[in-house]
């Protein structure tokens, strides 16, 4: 029990990895090569990040034909949000979500 | 399968037969879902939503219990069409994996929304009943978990 959310927060303790969630996030199923282009990581580093976010089950993938296409999964994210705020804050936190969004001017 | 928008996936320590009960009967839905999918699972069979803040409808296309389910889905908002879910339950020693694919939503925006956001809800509370005992009370937080 421990060790999945040990490395799910070990997970997202990293900016670069951060980064290809939201990559994956706005755009699903890219391949590794479409991983790399926007970064200035190594394909090695991609590659080695994204087996981290795999085995935490934040990334899964697919295959398709001989390319591999890989798909943001927020399972793990929900199971955190359930455990510690989803039962009693969830409508209080709506609210100071959507006025953080509207103080700082952030799209959806 | 190109058209794939999110593959879901969680690990429930459990049995796929336990998975596909949840998967498939109405008095287990309502416990981690909130509303109830009515149908004989039968291969070509209707199915319907009982409960929950939109209606959803859909044939059943594919039946392979404990291990395949998949079913078309009724788009949301008057979008018209329907997309397809698919299930797959994969046993891995002492856990099960769960997968969630919901596809052909290319037209339906609206609804690709509000089910991306609903299916982690709906398969965290249900790894949650199956492990524990007690979905979460998805029903109360509709907005956030309208699938």
């Amino acid at each position: 029990m421990g060790t999945d959310e040990d490395r799910v927060f070990k997970a997202l303790a990293d900016a670069s990895r951060r980064g290809l969630l939201d990559r994956l996030r706005k755009k699903p199923g890219l391949t590794l090569g479409e991983l790399c282009e926007h970064h200035d990581m190594s394909r090695q580093a991609v590659t080695k990040h994204l087996g981290l976010l795999e085995a935490a089950n934040l990334v899964v993938t697919r295959r398709r034909g001989r390319e591999k296409l890989h798909y943001l999964n927020p399972v793990p994210i929900s199971e955190i949000y359930a455990r510690w705020i989803g039962r009693f804050e969830q409508g209080r936190m709506a609210a100071l979500d959507n006025l953080k969004q509207a103080l700082e001017g952030e799209k959806q | 399968m190109t058209d794939t928008e999110f593959v879901y996936t969680t690990y429930i320590r459990s049995t796929p037969e336990k998975v596909w009960q949840a998967l498939t009967t109405a008095e287990f839905q309502r416990q981690y879902w909130g509303l109830a999918l009515i149908s004989d699972w039968k291969k070509g069979s209707k199915w319907e939503s009982d409960g929950g803040c939109n209606h959803v409808s859909g044939e059943v296309l594919e039946v392979a219990p404990p291990k395949r389910l998949a079913y078309t889905w009724s788009n949301f908002d008057g979008e018209p069409g329907h997309s397809r879910v698919t299930f797959e339950i994969e046993p891995m020693g002492e856990v099960v994996r769960l997968s969630v694919t919901h596809d052909k939503l290319k037209t339906a925006p609206q609804t690709l929304t509000k089910i991306s956001g609903g299916w982690p809800h709906v398969f965290a509370s249900l790894k949650s009943l199956l492990e524990t005992g007690k979905g979460f009370d998805i029903a109360r937080n509709k907005e956030s978990a309208a699938a």
